[in-house]
């Protein structure tokens, strides 16, 4: 602080005792309103003076704490703490029941509730560097009544080399789709290939372990050893109850394009594994598989952005196909249900065999900023299904080819809110073809983790 | 065959040999790591002057520079927050994680502009630490210089003479150029500009411009027609000399507020390759000197 008042009274009469002697009397009427005007001017320069120096001030004591900021890699929350908002209208046929034709459905819970507004699918995410070579990450899906722990694990850093490694439960690295979660999707449901493999997708409890090869290019090699998830059923048991072997290779084509590529091989080993048919009499029968339970996963993703700009205008391509081979023992476990008609099923076990395929592929463009619109077509084959003799006039498998092909347009007022509306023509169902519109809402709050490729 | 082998080949290929292998997140940094680094380092960007820093990818092709990388060299202050965090960690490579030698945060050298009152979303893409902004300003330049210098030292100590009479050299010629370049800004002093994104505030505090309006409603968000037309309406009463916007920008909104008010735009290279005279750091100040003159001739 300048003291003001001391300082402009000394120059003021300095000022004025250099003026007097020299001064006639009209004069000094006139000199001694110069003087007052001088004064009033230096009095508001000083004033101007002191409030740029407090100015002045404030600004160099930011930089002090702005330079002990915690380094990026997170904000300063200590846990991030993020949740997301994820709600939709759903406009369906009145149907009894939801299925894939040909395909035994896979555990799991299809994606959210049913027809109607629901709350379809809200996360709360926390995550946090555990010590300087850990992290750690958890998601918790909320419904009603209930707390879904989606995902749960722990994470190196500084294993080096290019290695990597997870514990906990975690969404399995195999294909493109598989690790990311509904908000980051394109469309407001999972593809059918992924429906039809593992309900939603593969979450495991177990290990991953990935190295990234020290090449120009990327190429990622990982496996995984776990429980297995909705693939193993009820496997419980010491071992491994899945194993995943996955490779991916990656790079850009000049700087408008970027890629990755994958194939990934899932071997699991059900034990219990739950389905549902409907028999010979018309009664739904629950029946359990045991065996082995073999996929492949192939996946390609190609990204376009003029000058790798995206904010403007790009386009993304991705592509998933699986082929997977069962083999095993069906047992028919309960078909008491809907009397009058007695279940043609129960007690029955004899062999099983499938060998099946599917694949997707979709187009999202982005074609002016905050508005994209998509198309996605699914196909699968039901493929071979072989039971043993002692299904004969029991179950009769169904061959389908189910399709889908989905349209979608979504808005983004920013990068953390998205309203989207979505058409799809469904033919999953052997017999019914069903116009599917949805209307959707993701909004994210607090922190967001980055979203991967 | 013999041309799978050659794919195969390709894909084997092993990253540039050098004694440091430095990754920047922003050209401006590949740019001062190579002035300092010369022969002994190969410094490579993540993303060019021709794309939005807060907006990247998390490439493949990135995840696998981040592995190879002895040194991270980011602006940091969030503004890499939606794609850096996923380079760190799954590139397996604890040389570059947050608090280790090998990861160098500019932004935490320098004096932050901007910092904000309120942290909220509701006022755009707002960064708790300040404006990461900082390369506009050639004096950070020197500062970011002076910390990295030392880091390439540290981190290949075999070398480290070269890297100090490298960053000796550098300093020299950049407190040469900043003489020349006060000398030339003269007459921008006191300047009024409108800006389309806050990205210029170290540049106008170098400089003594004066920012008197934004084109986006908040930081981030894409200014409407409405809001634009407000801004023009602001401006009419007293007109600044012209608008800026960097050039990994859309034009969108400072071409339609020039059609309407007869001012120039004046695009900025902002970064090292923003433009063809903008090849090295000296030619990103020359440029965006010569480009501002121009305008208030």
């Amino acid at each position: 602080m300048l003291p003001r008042k001391p300082l402009a009274a000394p120059l003021a009469i300095a000022l004025a005792a250099a003026c007097a002697p020299a001064a006639a009397d009209g004069e000094i009427d006139a000199i001694r309103a110069e003087i007052a005007a001088m004064k009033q001017h230096y009095e508001t320069r000083i004033a101007a003076l002191e409030a740029r120096l407090q100015e002045a001030e404030t600004r160099t004591a930011v930089p002090e704490p702005a330079a002990q900021a915690p380094a990026t890699g997170g904000g300063r929350m200590n846990p991030d703490i993020g949740l997301i908002l994820q709600g939709r209208y759903a406009q369906r046929d009145d149907l009894a029941e939801r299925f894939i034709g040909g395909f035994a459905p896979v555990g799991g819970h299809a994606e959210g509730g049913g027809r109607g507004f629901s709350l379809d699918h809200s996360e709360l995410l926390l995550s946090a560097s555990v010590d300087p070579d850990w992290r750690g990450h958890a998601i918790l899906a909320m419904a009603d009544g209930a707390v879904e722990v989606e995902e749960a694990w722990f994470q190196s850093l500084g294993l080096g080399n290019g290695l990597t490694l997870k514990g906990g439960r975690f969404y399995s690295g195999l294909g493109y789709l598989n690790e990311q979660h509904p908000h980051a999707w394109d469309f407001a449901d999972a593809p059918l290939m992924y429906q039809a493999l593992f309900g939603e997708r593969f979450s495991n409890d177990g290990l991953q372990l990935k190295w990234l090869a020290p090449t120009e290019t990327y190429l990622e090699f990982g496996l995984e050893a776990g429980r297995g998830g909705v693939v193993a059923g009820e496997f419980d048991g010491n071992g491994v109850g899945a194993w995943t072997a996955f490779a991916k290779l990656g790079g850009d084509v000049g700087t408008d394009n970027s890629w990755r590529a994958g194939l990934a091989y899932l071997d699991a080993r059900p034990r219990d594994r739950a389905s549902h048919w409907e028999d010979a009499n018309g009664v739904e029968a629950e029946t359990l598989f045991g065996g082995s339970s073999r996929a492949w996963v192939a996946d390609f993703v190609w990204k376009w952005a003029p000058d790798g700009n995206a904010r403007e205008r790009n386009f993304k391509f991705q592509a998933e196909y699986f082929r997977r081979a069962e083999t095993g023992t069906l047992s028919c476990a309960d078909n008491t249900a809907a009397l009058p008609v007695a279940g043609a099923c129960a007690g029955v076990s004899d062999a099983y065999r499938t060998r099946q395929d599917g694949w997707y592929a979709q187009g999202v463009y982005q074609f002016m900023p905050r508005w994209r619109a998509g198309l996605r077509v699914d196909r699968l084959d039901s493929g071979t299904q072989a039971l043993g003799g002692g299904f004969t006039g029991v179950l009769a498998p169904v061959d389908y080819a189910p399709e889908r092909y989905s349209l979608m347009l979504d808005y983004s007022p920013s990068e953390f809110s998205r309203f989207r509306v979505q058409y799809a023509r469904d033919e999953s169902m052997p017999g019914i073809d069903e116009d599917q519109w949805t209307l959707q809402y993701v909004m994210s709050l607090g922190a967001h983790g980055a979203h991967a490729f | 065959m013999k041309r799978w082998m050659l794919f195969f080949l390709a894909i084997l290929a092993l990253p540039a040999r050098a004694d440091l292998r430095v990754l920047a997140c922003e050209p401006e940094w590949a740019a001062l790591a190579a002035e300092l680094g010369g022969e002994h380092v190969a410094a490579t960007s993540a993303t060019t002057a021709l794309q939005d820093p807060h907006h990247i990818e998390a490439r493949p092709s990135l995840i696998a520079r981040a592995r190879n990388a002895d040194l991270l060299v980011c602006t940091g202050a969030e503004l890499e927050i939606g794609w850096l965090p996923i380079l760190q960690r799954e590139a397996g490579n604890p040389r570059i994680q947050a608090g280790a030698p090998g990861y160098l945060e500019a932004a935490a050298l320098v004096p932050l502009l901007e910092r904000p009152a309120r942290v909220d979303r509701s006022e755009g893409d707002v960064h708790a630490a300040g404006n990461p902004h900082i390369q506009t300003d050639p004096r950070n330049v020197l500062r970011v210089a002076a910390a990295l210098a030392q880091r390439l030292a540290q981190l290949d100590p075999a070398n480290a003479a070269h890297y100090a009479a490298r960053h000796a050299d550098f300093g020299r010629r950049w407190q040469a150029a900043l003489a020349r370049w006060e000398a030339q800004a003269v007459p921008l002093r006191g300047v009024e500009v409108v800006s389309q994104h806050k990205g210029f505030p170290y540049l106008y505090a170098w400089l003594g411009m004066r920012e008197v309006a934004v084109l986006e409603p908040k930081p981030g968000v894409e200014p409407s027609a409405g809001h634009l037309a407000a801004v023009q309406q602001r401006l009419a009463a007293r007109p600044p000399r012209m608008i800026l916007r960097a050039a990994y920008q859309s034009g969108r909104a400072s071409e339609w507020l020039a059609a309407r008010s007869g001012l120039p735009v004046v695009v900025l290279p902002y970064s090292v390759g923003g433009s063809a005279q903008a090849r090295d750091l000296f030619g990103l100040f020359d440029d965006t000197l010569a480009r501002l003159l121009a305008a208030v001739k």
